[in-house]
Parts: C-alpha cells; sequence; structure tokens
C-alpha cells in the first residue's frame, strides 16, 4: 500500500502488495489450522489424562462394591452403575417410544404448518437446560409424592429423549429412498403396511444408531438428578426410592474433601466416559456409515 | 397426505388398512412434544407463584439473596450466568471459528471427516467430566499461570483482586471448552454450504485463498454462523455442572473476573434440595422459569438462523 516510498524497482509497489497479500494468506490460514489443532489438542489431553489418571484408580471393587461410610477408604460404586442402568432402562421406554413415532409422524404424515410447528417445539424443547428438565420432573412427581424417587429421575432424563429421538427418527426415515414406498404401494400395500414392512425396517440401523447415541448422552446427564433421583448409598429397592447414579457420584465425591473419594470419582469419569465414547464411535462407525447425527 | 375430510368410505377403507390408526397414533405422539412443552411451562410458572406474587418484576433486578430473610433476587446469578458465557464467547468464536474454516476450506476432505469426528466427539463428554477436569486440571492451571494473566491484562479492573482458582474466569474458559465443538461442527456445514461459484470466482479474479475465504465465503456463511453461535451460547447459559464445579459459589457481583461468581443453573444445582419453605422453593423455580425463557429466545432466533443459512444450499 505504501509502497512508493521503496526507490529501488519500478515494479515494487505491485511487489509490495503482492508480498502482503500472500502474507496475510499464508499467516490468516495457518491461524485456522492452529484453532484445529488446539480445539483437538485439548482433545486429546482430556482422553489422556483421564484415561491415565481414572484407568490407574480402577480396581474390581469400584464394580462390585457399596460406598464406604464417609472418611472410610475402599469401597465402590456398583449400587450406583446398577441406577443408571434403572433410569436409563425408565428414561428409554418413556422416550423412544414417543420420540419414534413423532418421528414416523413428521417423516411419513406430516405436512404445512402444523408439522413446522412440532418441529420447531421439539428443536425448542432440545434447548431447554437439563436442570429446566430437573425442576419439571420435581414439580411433577417429588413434589406430590413428597420423596425422591427413581421414576422422577427417569422421567426426567426421558423427557430429554425425546426431541432427539423424534429429529434423529425423522431424518433416518427421510433418507429410505421414495422409490421403495412406491413399489411397495403399487404392489397393493397400504401405506401403513409400508411403512411397517418397508421403510422403518430399512432405517432400521440409522434409528439404532439414534436410540444409542441418545441413551449415551443422557446417561451423562446430572443436573436433572439432583433433586429427582437425589442420591443414595446403598441399594436402591424398587422404582420408587431415591437411587445413586454415576454422574451424580462423580460430583458429589469430586466437591467433597476426601483424597480417596476423589481418586473414586476419577475412576467413576474414566468409566462413564469410556462407555460414552465406545457408543459413540459404535454406533456411528460401526452401524452407520452417517457419521453426523442430529441434535 | 393428511387425515382431511374424507367419503366415509373411503375413511372405512383405510381403517382397514390400518391407515388412519397409524395416522392418529403417531400424532398423539407427535402433538405430545407440544403438550409436554406447554405442561412445562405450566409446571414453573404455576409453582413460582409465590415467589413472582411476592417479588414481581423486581426479583430479576434485586441483588439480595437471602434465605434466612426470605428475601430473593436473581441479579448475581443473571450477571455471573452473562460474565461467564460472554468469557466462553470471547474464546469459543474465534478458536472454532477458525476451525471451521480450516475444516471446510483448507483440509482436504478425508482429513477433514476424520477430525471433525474426533472434535463432535468431544461434544459427546458428559458435562459432569468437564466440571472433573475443571477442578483438578484447569484450576492449578489457571493458578499457574495467573502471575502471567495479571502482568498481561491486570492493569484492567477484569482481572484484580485475589485469586483462588474457582471464578467467574475458570467458568467461562471449561464452557469455551464445551461450546467450541458446537460452534465447529455447525459453522463447518454451513461454510461447506456455500455454493462453491462463488470461491471459483473469486480464485479466477486472482483472490488469494484467504481473500476467497474472508470476503466471499464467509459473508455468505455469515447468518448460518451466528447461528451456530447463539446455539451455543444457549448452550451455554444453561450449563449446570462444570460452572457449579468451578465457579466458586459466591452470590455476589464483583468486576473482576478472577471473583468467584455465581451462575443461574448453578444456584439451582446447589440449593435446591436444601430449600426450606416455600418461598426459598418458589424462588429456586422462578429462576428455572428466567433460565427457560432466556434459552427459548436464544434457541428459536438461532433456529431460523441455521435454516436461513443453510437454505442457500445449491
Amino acid at each position: 500500500m505504501t509502497a512508493s516510498n521503496s526507490p529501488h524497482a519500478p515494479a515494487s509497489h505491485f511487489d509490495f502488495l503482492h508480498f502482503r497479500r500472500k502474507t496475510v494468506n499464508f499467516v490468516m490460514l495457518s491461524l485456522t489450522a492452529i484453532c484445529t489443532f488446539v480445539a483437538l489438542g485439548v482433545l486429546l489431553y482430556i482422553l489422556g489424562y483421564l484415561f491415565v489418571h481414572g484407568a490407574s484408580s480402577l480396581s474390581l471393587d469400584f464394580f462390585t462394591k457399596l460406598p464406604t461410610p464417609v472418611g472410610e477408604a475402599g469401597g465402590g460404586m456398583a449400587n450406583a452403575i446398577v441406577g443408571s442402568g434403572k433410569l436409563l432402562l425408565i428414561a428409554m421406554c418413556l422416550g423412544v417410544p414417543i420420540g419414534f413415532l413423532g418421528g414416523v409422524y413428521l417423516a411419513e404424515f406430516a405436512g404445512g404448518k402444523f408439522a413446522f410447528l412440532i418441529r420447531y417445539v421439539t428443536d425448542l424443547l432440545n434447548g431447554v437446560p437439563s436442570i429446566v428438565m430437573g425442576i419439571f420432573a420435581y414439580t411433577i412427581i417429588v413434589l406430590p409424592q413428597k420423596h425422591f424417587s427413581t421414576l422422577a429421575g427417569g422421567l426426567a432424563l426421558g423427557v430429554m429423549m425425546i426431541p432427539i429421538a423424534v429429529r434423529s427418527s425423522e431424518e433416518f426415515l427421510r433418507a429410505v429412498p421414495l422409490n421403495l414406498r412406491e413399489g411397495s404401494m403399487a404392489l397393493g400395500a397400504s401405506k401403513t403396511r409400508a411403512i411397517l414392512t418397508v421403510v422403518i425396517p430399512a432405517a432400521k440401523n440409522g434409528i439404532i444408531t439414534g436410540v444409542m447415541l441418545n441413551l449415551a448422552r443422557v446417561a451423562g446427564e446430572t443436573a436433572p438428578l439432583l433433586f429427582t433421583s437425589f442420591g443414595n448409598r446403598y441399594w436402591s429397592h424398587g422404582w420408587n426410592e431415591p437411587t445413586a447414579a454415576l454422574p451424580v457420584m462423580i460430583f458429589t465425591y469430586a466437591i467433597a474433601p476426601y483424597e480417596d473419594w476423589h481418586r473414586q470419582a476419577w475412576s467413576a469419569g474414566f468409566v462413564l466416559l469410556s462407555l460414552v465414547l465406545a457408543i459413540n464411535v459404535f454406533a456411528r462407525l460401526v452401524l452407520s456409515n452417517k457419521k453426523h447425527v442430529a441434535r | 397426505m393428511g387425515a382431511g375430510p374424507k367419503p366415509a368410505s373411503s375413511f372405512l377403507q383405510r381403517l382397514k388398512g390400518g391407515d388412519e390408526v397409524a395416522y392418529l397414533i403417531t400424532c398423539i405422539a407427535a402433538s405430545t412434544i407440544l403438550a409436554l412443552t406447554a405442561l412445562i411451562v405450566f409446571e414453573l410458572y404455576h409453582n413460582s407463584a409465590a415467589s413472582r406474587g411476592k417479588f414481581g418484576f423486581a426479583f430479576l433486578f434485586s441483588s439480595t439473596w437471602d434465605p434466612v430473610n426470605d428475601q430473593y433476587g436473581a441479579l448475581p446469578f443473571i450477571y455471573g450466568t452473562v460474565v461467564t458465557s460472554a468469557v466462553a464467547l470471547l474464546i469459543g468464536i474465534p478458536l472454532g471459528v477458525g476451525a471451521a474454516i480450516f475444516l471446510a476450506e483448507m483440509a482436504p476432505p478425508k482429513v477433514s471427516e476424520a477430525l471433525t469426528f474426533m472434535i463432535e466427539l468431544l461434544a459427546a463428554v458428559p458435562s459432569v467430566i468437564f466440571g472433573l477436569l475443571g477442578i483438578f486440571v484447569l484450576v492449578p492451571i489457571l493458578k499457574w499461570l495467573e502471575p502471567a494473566i495479571r502482568a498481561v491484562l491486570g492493569w484492567t479492573p477484569l482481572f484484580s483482586g485475589p485469586f483462588y482458582g474457582v471464578s467467574l474466569f475458570a467458568a467461562g474458559v471449561v464452557m469455551s471448552v464445551m461450546i467450541i465443538p458446537f460452534i465447529i461442527s455447525i459453522s463447518r456445514e454451513v461454510i461447506l454450504a456455500v455454493p462453491n461459484d462463488q470461491r471459483e470466482a473469486a480464485l479466477a479474479l486472482g483472490a488469494t485463498r484467504w481473500e476467497s475465504t474472508w470476503d466471499v465465503v464467509l459473508p455468505n456463511a455469515f447468518r448460518g454462523i451466528m447461528g451456530s453461535v447463539f446455539l451455543a451460547l444457549a448452550r451455554a447459559l444453561g450449563e449446570t455442572m462444570a460452572v457449579t464445579m468451578v465457579v466458586g459459589n459466591d452470590p455476589k457481583i464483583k468486576a473482576s473476573l478472577f471473583a468467584p461468581g455465581y451462575s443461574i443453573a448453578a444456584v439451582i444445582a446447589n440449593e435446591f434440595t436444601e430449600a426450606t419453605g416455600e418461598m426459598y422453593t418458589s424462588a429456586l423455580i422462578e429462576l428455572g422459569l428466567v433460565l427457560f425463557a432466556l434459552t427459548v429466545v436464544i434457541n428459536g432466533g438461532a433456529r431460523l438462523l441455521v435454516a436461513a443459512g443453510e437454505r442457500n444450499k445449491t
């Protein structure tokens, strides 16, 4: 730009501009690469740290024993692992059917303004903070019953599963080619029959992927469980008692002042993260070659 | 497609084939979502009646949070939520958009796919695990970095006062790590959706790679990128666990980012089970209502922006 004060080559004005543009090009593109590697570096650092720290403090006791009384070393989180399983089971029974059927409706039946409204509200529901879902489950179940329960925790997680279940089933059903539907209807099948026997089987892998990713997401949710399933240092019997859950245990143990609890928090973090990432990798790479999914 | 008015015989026929039944069942499931959302709004509104009635709109502007005397105001929490989210965006936007540009414009498709897959895994990490790492890894690192940060930025009131590690700043940094994958994966898709002609035309006119990206592609993708930023913001506002674990949990309004603070989600998480008395619980639920309204507004806008951005797709 201000290269005219260079007395040497007559083409120096052009050269300087050229040089400047090349430099900006190089610097900015390098910066974008650096951004990418910083983001990746953070990921690898998190995984590495957790795996080294978590795996080294993991023992068999973690999976088989109950938590010990405060201040006593040792013990495990067997009840929290079972508790998380129970919560996820309730959540799945609640969230998947509603979400899946809603997805079928959007993909196969709906059109126009009502479908737009449902999609929009589903997306909004998806964006509602998980802690608000916790309050919702609290007002619906805990408040009338006057005690915390597995059921309330499951309800909170189940409601959180619905929006993703809707959008992922819709997406995978839509990916089934129109020819298949037309073919089966040309053979005399009713629309419902075509959906049940042709479209859904064709979209099966995708739908299962969606459910697995969905479960992996709510499995790590802590906030909605704090005042619904609450926590429990012993086994939780049936569905109407408070229960421990793995993510809540991580939180409780991490903020507690005991060294041994911190160690166990790392173990629990390691187990939880391994599970979540394994499901993610498996579902995305093996079950479906569609790597990016609706959120 | 739909079940508009049909002649009776046709309806019976379709009923036999199960079409009307299937339509009805799936339609009920879809409507459940609307009903559920309405129910959430109702429950939050209904159960915060005591607090709304007593404090009115002053609730939003009062900075007193005194459970002992049953006086509640949301300002410290709103302040903390806004400040931590702002820090997260300040760090997250440049990094996220930069990485998205690299992945969409520079990296070969296969490399881009692989790296994006890994970054999206980062989005799957539960927030309590970010909190765990925040307490035991990030806070010590920040304490170690404190002299350096003070040397560079210490002259501003933002980085003054004592620093104990847990602070608004730490919460913002953890949150930035959590929102970066969202910004990257959505922005990348929006940038990829810009038609190739645009790039080719710019390059044919002699633009460098960066000029074609900065002057041509990004303006085209601007709306979508803004959408991704707002989606990330909505996520940051509602983020609970990681913030609760590193923000310091102190309901005071301080200018310094080094000071401990509090956020709406964090106070609900910490105090809900301890809340004794109707007014206390009611005030916490009203905070939930505020958070709900905030995220719905931002999400609603963001979804419209992203949809508008993707419509550019050829």
